[in-house]
């Protein structure tokens, strides 16, 4: 106990047990959290089990989704899910990074500050405004524009098949990728205004130009901080739903055509749950939901990993 | 400690007893169909000036909701677009009527670029359409029924509804009804697993898609139609007649219904006899136990059913439901007097 805790200690001794009721207070709320995702969890499970006691595995291999004849499997929304949110992620990690980069280190002050509260509005958007602007102006533009193109000239790739129906996976993807843009923009911003400037100064009075001061220095400094960025960007791109549900196309089918519609999970809950009128129904939604929440823990789990293996690496190997 | 709370408790509870004593107010709670919303939501609202003593809440959570709240007995009463099955009402703790309210109809929309009068449909035409089968505008099939347009060698672009509904529900039923390939396939339901085509969020993302999509069609709510203006086509009725959707047309259907009218209402309206009848039509109904619990919101309930029956009517064609015809409203006023 250091000198000062032992004087604060003493003034309160015996009048107040203020730390301690404080102590408890947070200790319960950081339990509730806790609480309410084993809850969250358990709940949909017991919701989830007529779905699971009937279809076992075959629910998440199986692509049959027919509600009429209860038969239920969910691997298209799956593939959907992560299809596009991979190639959404693939898209944004760059152009976010690029701006962020440009906002710290490149741009005039004034002029990166106004781009970065920019960015920060996209960020306050609610997904039902990308969505409907997704239905009214792209879907249109990419079904007139975009898909008519692609199709001409890169239509030799399984990528680029079927006609142009505006909404789709591509779309999908564009519109999640506008959705993350911000989130991992402005997180890489602070993580990169947090590098200190003794060590750019460094790398510059060695002779670097700025962009080897930006790779050598930078960016290695902020890279946990990236990844972490990028990773709560893939969290929100997985669970999306109002934006997507809208642009998507909504037909659960596995096919390399990005034009092609698809579906992902958030988006059938959100389509079928209201109206799931059979037990089975339902509890085979949940198990999607379910599926949604273990794929979203094993993102956030394996984000921790490789955020610490990182940083560890920095510390053990010193920072360059 | 716990005395405290106790008394607390009690002194919080009188004090919502009084609340409601000095209101003296009959809170009566609903839940279940989105499509029917508008119209409850304006009779809820037009019946609280006559009826001061009452009032009702209702949340459009969907059929499927409704009908889980109304069998857990959470709500007093429950609205849905389909009607139940047998294991349903057997699971449900007493005996739930049916009281049929307004009616919808499904407008099949579409986007032709360069066609002015109303396409022609045959009921097989519309399956062959939505099984995938016919799949290029100038079909012969499609043509023979409409001489004079000219339909091009496109191929179809098919959108449904991608959210569980009641609109599919009836579409399907519709389907299924005339096309007994349909009926095994795929079936009739909220949801069905369709063999062709993508899907769209709610009335306006199927609109819109095919308001975006040249060559395409798909399937909307009249009033939904109707409000937006959408191209629709006239389809070939039971009796051979070709009918525009209309309010008047779809009332037509529950009239021609009324003849073989089951006790419960547990009917469907699609393809029903009558020259005026619209083929893709259907009932919503609410959902309401015989045996009411509490005396006074049952004594209530039957009050607002009887005046929705008469002036409720009324206000239907103005928000573009369908009211109910003349002979089904007799039928009603009937059965709602049994409940207790």
């Amino acid at each position: 106990m250091s000198h000062d805790e032992e004087v604060r200690d003493a003034r309160f001794a015996g009048r107040f047990d203020g730390d301690r009721i404080f102590k408890g207070i947070t200790l319960g709320f950081a339990l509730t959290v806790i609480l309410i995702l084993l809850l969250m969890a358990a709940g949909m499970a017991v919701e989830a089990l007529p779905a699971m006691k009937r279809f076992g595995w075959k629910f998440v291999s199986g692509s049959d989704w027919d509600a009429v004849q209860g038969s239920f499997g969910a691997l298209p929304y799956i593939w959907g899910s992560i299809v596009s949110s991979a190639l959404a992620i693939i898209a944004a990690t760059p152009l976010s990074v690029g701006t962020a980069i440009f906002i710290t280190e490149l741009a005039p002050r004034k002029l990166g500050g106004a781009i970065a509260s920019l960015v920060e509005l996209l960020a306050a958007i609610p997904s039902v405004i990308y969505g409907l602007w997704g239905v009214v102006v792209m879907a249109p533009w990419l079904q007139k524009t975009v898909e008519p193109f692609l199709i001409e000239h890169f239509g030799f790739l399984p990528l680029f098949r079927g006609p142009p129906y505006g909404v789709g996976m591509l779309a999908a993807i564009f519109i999640i990728m506008i959705m993350i843009i911000p989130i991992i923009t402005s997180i890489t911003k602070e993580v990169l205004l947090a590098v200190p400037q003794s060590q750019k100064e460094a790398a510059v009075a060695l002779g670097a130009t700025k962009w080897e001061m930006i790779r050598m220095a930078v960016l290695p400094y902020g890279r946990s901080g990236i990844l972490g960025a990028v990773i709560l960007g893939l969290g929100r791109a997985i669970g999306e739903t109002m934006a997507v549900t809208m642009v998507i196309g909504n037909t659960p089918q596995i096919s390399l055509s990005l034009l092609d519609p698809a579906y992902t999970m958030p988006s059938v809950i959100a389509n079928e749950f209201a109206e799931a009128t059979s037990k089975l129904h339902s509890s085979a939604l949940m198990e999607i939901g379910l599926i949604l929440l273990a794929l979203t823990l094993i993102i956030n789990i394996t984000a921790r990993v490789l955020i610490w293996s990182v940083t560890s690496k920095q510390s053990a190997g010193g920072r360059r | 400690m716990f005395n405290k709370m106790r008394s607390s408790i009690l002194v919080l509870s009188a004090l919502c007893a009084m609340v409601g004593a000095a209101g003296a107010e009959t809170l009566i709670n609903g839940a279940g169909a989105t499509f029917p919303y508008p119209i409850y939501s304006k009779w809820f609202s037009e019946y609280a000036k006559i009826d001061k003593s009452v009032k009702f809440n209702y949340q459009s959570i969907g059929s499927g909701g409704g009908i889980k709240q109304i069998s857990a007995q959470t709500v007093d009463f429950g609205a849905s677009d389909k009607f139940l099955t047998d294991a349903e009402l057997k699971a449900a703790p007493g005996k739930l009527i049916h009281i049929p309210t307004v009616m919808g109809a499904v407008v099949v929309t579409y986007n032709l670029p360069g066609v002015k009068t109303p396409l022609k449909l045959t009921a097989d035409e519309v399956a062959g359409i939505y099984l995938g089968k016919i799949t290029i505008w100038n079909d012969p099939r499609i043509g023979t029924n409409n001489p004079g347009v000219n339909l091009p060698a496109k191929p179809i672009i098919l959108v449904h509804r991608s959210d569980g509904s009641g609109t599919t529900a009836i579409f399907t039923d519709y389907l299924s009804n005339v096309s007994p390939e349909w009926k095994s396939k795929v079936g009739m339901g909220t949801s069905v697993k369709w063999p062709a085509g993508l899907g769209g969020k709610g009335n306006e993302g199927v609109a819109g898609q095919v308001k975006n999509t040249e060559y395409s069609v798909g399937y909307v709510e009249l009033a939904y139609a109707m409000e937006n203006k959408l191209p629709f086509a006239t389809l070939k009725n039971r009796d051979g007649q070709y009918v525009a959707p209309t309010i008047k047309s779809t009332t037509a259907a529950a009239a021609g219904a009324a003849k073989h009218m089951p006790a419960d209402y547990r009917i469907s309206l699609v393809n029903q006899p009558g020259k005026e009848a619209y083929p893709i039509a259907g009932f919503t109904w609410l959902l309401v136990y015989e045996q009411q619990k509490d005396a006074v919101k049952g004594k209530k309930l039957v009050e607002f059913l009887k005046w929705e029956l008469k002036s409720g009517q009324k206000m239907a064609s103005s928000l573009l439901y369908a009211p109910l015809p003349e002979n089904v409203v007799k039928m009603v006023e009937k059965s709602i007097a049994g409940i207790k």
